[in-house]
């Protein structure tokens, strides 16, 4: 298996001048994947919907984000009567930080060899990413859960209780679809489990866990929906219910965390789905052992092209499916997916004893 | 926390208690005004008590101050949906009470005009429907059909919305010439939008399970609480006023009443969309032979000459001055009149009662929404928010016809 | 290894700079720029245009509890079984079988339970949907799952 031949040198070297570019580099792509997001969302909805879509501010309506952003800067800030303010103000930056910190632990290329020392373009260079990823996405549901309580209304508590019911069940089945990939792979690293996922079969399948791990990718992609809050499980706002869910009484700067938070969190997903499921930033046919810039940077962009494959189908299941209703959506976690992944699990261990 | 507020379960004081939620009347899912105040417990909803009136226009009061042909333009207003079927059904019912015969053109361009206004009602309606369950793209493929047919009823009558398109022994107008071409292109066209939106839907297993088992009512509650239309019909009953007591001529076109057995908003979403076929049905054979003649009454004395003759003949310009200026127009007898039609959303009647004087004495309209939203409650209690939702975008309640 | 998080450090640093920048250009710089007119009915809790009856703050329904504990036991069931899947195929086979089979049987009792409360009825998100439902109603919402015309 991959675990012997890791193209990836750890040691105990000082933190030096491209790590940090690769940190600021990492947040800087999340800080504008979600504009970029918020646009293409929108346009897509509009060619969904028969309609044009933002096409105004700037070149197909490109700055349109950063119109609203401005806009939602320079809105008025209520603060409601009865709020507990500290939550309150709190609550989006705890929304936003583990949604745009899942980000690092995503590996967004192949190693590069620069200075004559080899770079992981990737953030968390420790080898229990996942680790971090889980307690991340724990961490997720509380500053949607804050801020539905600090509101004191009651539209935002009801969205926040259904918030936290569901991230929490959710999370559950996002670990146990987790647990057979790191079983097929043999690793908690996610280096190793994308190495692990290199070559390919009859020498065009590619190795990817979505082929070895069907289910688990079923069920980890149905729980990357739920813990985002997207439709059909975005009933911590649905807007037909609970006007606003936790966010009704956010506006302004406050809200527009929020709104970060849920993209920055789509984005995070579909990077963690690629990494583990579509072979993270390999492909077939790439050459073993290439540490070059060029290869480097054609393995981010391969990365990126089958991020945005998700992100498109996120965006189009947003737009073309009612969404659930709480019980039914508690009912497919527990009932469905809890037991099928458990299962998975004990079908993997014993076709790992065969 | 207030100390009417009933302890549901435990016991002693570790009980859980209901909170009350209000739903509108500033609300996404209240299309329109509508207020319900909710009491829930967790989710689970034990009691709604609906409040309305917020869009009373008063306008069966504002009948008595306006002669008939007036009123014609207030009537838009009611189910603003399906303007072209409130029109249709007030004229018929002061050519009931007056005793006026309408030309057999004037018979086929109505029941056409009935059945388009019908069609833009319940994609409307399917739309909401899917749009409350979140599919929020199914509501602007309908409101683009919608926009189509619009088109047609602007070239028709003028105006999109507010149609005000019949008069008292006729109509505004007779069709242009591309009417005909632009029904048969939209009666084309649309069942593929239909099949499209059942293809979205139908097995959508989200829709199902948001749908099957929800709000539904017994035939026996539908009947007691008098509903009538698409609601009636998804709880078995099958009851259309096109053929229980047939106008227009509706006795001579070959059309189905669909039924579902269920009530619940699952079947009145198959309802509707079985009846969007049933209308094209119709249109299909009224296209067919639509007579030529005149579109209005020949009775003078009550029907509106047309404005072409009014401008070129005197006698015509006379009837007019006689009909329309204030102080003048028609005076039925003293008498009083219940008629009735088969609006989108159920039985839309009248009743008129005149002193003999140029206005009505009287007037009271039978809106099919309030008369539906009556059953809401028991549709509801012990269901979730989410299904409240849904069960209200069910019964299209529109607030213009509902406070009226 | 002693600097395998120093990279998420600096990204804390980064995303927290961000967010306190934001709100404080929010708060200080664009309080010149943006309207600030607060009024009674404005910071009113939103409830639809009505005044609100009775707090949020009320002993709410005991399933978003049930479900809590619930989940506390899984997520540690799956902490501990993320080093176990990392390391049960490296093992000699006789320990190798024995970890195996240990696991299946702790991911057992844990499934049992998950039957247990499943059976309970634990798991319907909403125990008391017909509580308040009278008989006939319940008749009503049973649907016949028969095809409509």
């Amino acid at each position: 298996m991959g675990r012997g031949n890791r193209p990836v040198v750890k040691g105990d070297k000082a933190i030096r001048f491209w790590d940090i570019a690769v940190v600021i580099g990492v947040f800087a792509v999340v800080m504008q994947i979600v504009p970029l997001l918020v646009w293409a969302e929108r346009r897509i909805s509009a060619l969904i919907q028969d309609r044009v879509g933002p096409n105004r501010v700037g070149p197909f309506g490109l700055f349109q984000p950063l119109a609203d952003a401005i806009k939602l800067l320079f809105k008025e800030d209520v603060i409601p009567d009865g709020a507990d303010r500290f939550l309150f103000v709190l609550a989006p930056a705890l929304a936003f930080f583990p949604a745009a910190m899942t980000a690092t632990v995503i590996p967004f290329g192949a190693p590069m060899l620069i200075g004559g020392e080899m770079l992981q373009l990737q953030v968390c260079r420790g080898n229990v990413g996942m680790m971090l990823f889980m307690a991340l996405t724990g961490l997720s549901v509380y500053g949607i859960a804050f801020g539905g309580w600090a509101s004191n209304n009651k539209y935002a508590m009801l969205g926040s209780l259904r918030a936290s019911a569901q991230v929490l069940s959710y999370e559950i089945a996002m670990g146990i679809a987790l647990v057979s990939v790191f079983m097929t792979s043999q690793s908690v690293d996610l280096n190793t489990i994308v190495a692990d996922q290199t070559g390919t079969w009859m020498g065009f399948v590619p190795k990817w866990n979505v082929l070895k791990q069907p289910l688990a990718f079923v069920i980890f992609f149905i729980a990357a929906f739920a813990e985002t809050n997207r439709l059909p499980f975005d009933l911590a706002e649905c807007e037909a219910e609970l006007v606003g869910g936790y966010h009704t009484e956010y506006s302004s700067m406050k809200f527009s965390l929020f709104f970060l938070a849920e993209y920055a969190a789509m984005f995070s997903s579909c990077c963690m789905i690629t990494t583990l499921f579509l072979g993270g930033w390999s492909f077939p046919g790439m050459p073993a052992g290439e540490t070059g810039k060029l290869f480097s940077l054609l393995t981010v962009a391969v990365f990126f092209t089958k991020v945005a494959v998700l992100l498109f189908f996120f965006i189009v299941v947003r737009w073309t499916l009612p969404r659930f209703r709480f019980d039914q959506l508690m009912h497919l976690g527990w009932k469905t997916l809890i037991p099928l992944g458990l299962a998975n699990i004990a079908a993997t261990g014993v076709a790992a004893q065969l | 926390m207030s100390a009417a507020t009933p302890v549901v379960a435990g016991k002693g004081t570790l009980g859980t208690r209901t909170m009350k939620l209000n739903i509108g009347p500033q609300h996404p899912a209240t299309h329109g005004t509508l207020h319900l105040e909710c009491e829930v417990d967790g989710e689970v909803i034990v009691d709604v008590i609906p409040h309305i009136g917020f869009l009373h226009t008063g306008f069966e009061k504002l009948a008595e101050y306006r002669s008939y042909n007036q009123f014609i333009t207030l009537s838009d207003r009611l189910n603003y949906m399906s303007s072209l079927n409130n029109n249709i059904g007030f004229a018929m019912a002061v050519e009931e009470l007056l005793g006026i015969e309408i030309t057999p053109r004037c018979r086929v361009l109505r029941v056409i005009m009935a059945e388009l206004g019908r069609i833009g009602d319940h994609a409307l309606s399917i739309g909401l429907q899917a749009m409350d369950l979140g599919a929020f793209s199914i509501m602007l493929w309908t409101f683009v059909e919608r926009e189509k047919l619009y088109d047609i009823f602007e070239a028709v009558t003028g105006g999109r919305l507010t149609t005000s398109w019949t008069r008292i022994g006729g109509l505004s107008r007779d069709v242009p010439d591309d009417f005909v071409p632009a029904v048969k292109k939209f009666v084309d066209y649309f069942p593929g939008v239909v099949d499209e939106i059942e293809k979205m839907l139908n097995r959508n297993r989200i829709f199902l399970k948001r749908t099957i088992g929800v709000g539904a009512l017994s035939k026996q509650d539908a009947i007691s609480h008098g509903l009538t239309g698409p609601l009636l019909r998804a709880c078995g009953v099958a009851y259309d006023i096109r053929r229980a007591n047939p106008y227009l001529g509706y006795e001579k076109y070959d059309f189905d009443v669909p039924t579902a057995p269920d009530g619940d908003v699952y079947s009145r979403y198959k309802v509707r969309i079985a009846e969007l076929r049933q209308s094209l049905r119709i249109l299909e054979q009224a296209m067919e032979n639509i007579p030529s003649g005149p579109v209005t009454a020949l009775d003078t004395k009550f029907a509106l000459p047309d404005k072409f003759s009014i401008y070129n003949d005197m006698e015509a310009l006379i009837h007019h001055f006689k009909l329309i200026m204030h102080g003048h127009g028609f005076k039925p007898q003293a008498g009083e009149i219940y008629s009735s039609t088969e609006g989108p959303n159920g039985e839309l009647g009248w009743f008129i009662v005149s002193d003999g004087t140029r206005n009505p004495y009287r007037l009271r309209c039978r809106p099919p929404s309030f008369i539906n939203y009556t059953a809401m409650p028991k549709m509801v209690r012990g269901q979730m928010i989410s299904d409240l939702v849904a069960v209200m975008s069910s019964i299209n309640v529109i607030a213009g016809e509902l406070d009226r | 290894m002693r600097y395998d998080y120093v990279g998420v450090l600096i990204y804390l640093v980064l995303a927290v700079g961000f967010v306190l920048i934001g709100m404080t250009a929010q708060r200080f710089v664009s309080k010149f720029l943006r309207t600030n007119k607060p009024s009674a009915a404005k910071l009113s809790p939103y409830e639809c245009g009505e005044e609100p009856v009775g707090g949020t703050s009320i002993r709410f329904n005991i399933r978003f509890y049930v479900m809590a504990l619930v989940f506390i036991v899984f997520d540690v069931e799956i902490v501990l079984l993320f080093p176990w899947a990392r390391v049960f195929t490296e093992l000699y086979p006789y320990y190798r079988m024995t970890l195996f089979w240990d696991m299946l049987i702790f991911v057992g009792i844990l499934a049992l339970g998950l039957a247990y409360i499943w059976a309970k009825g634990d798991l319907e998100w909403v125990k008391t949907f017909r509580k308040h439902l009278s008989p006939a109603e319940k008749v009503a919402r049973t649907p016949s799952k028969k095809e409509a015309v």
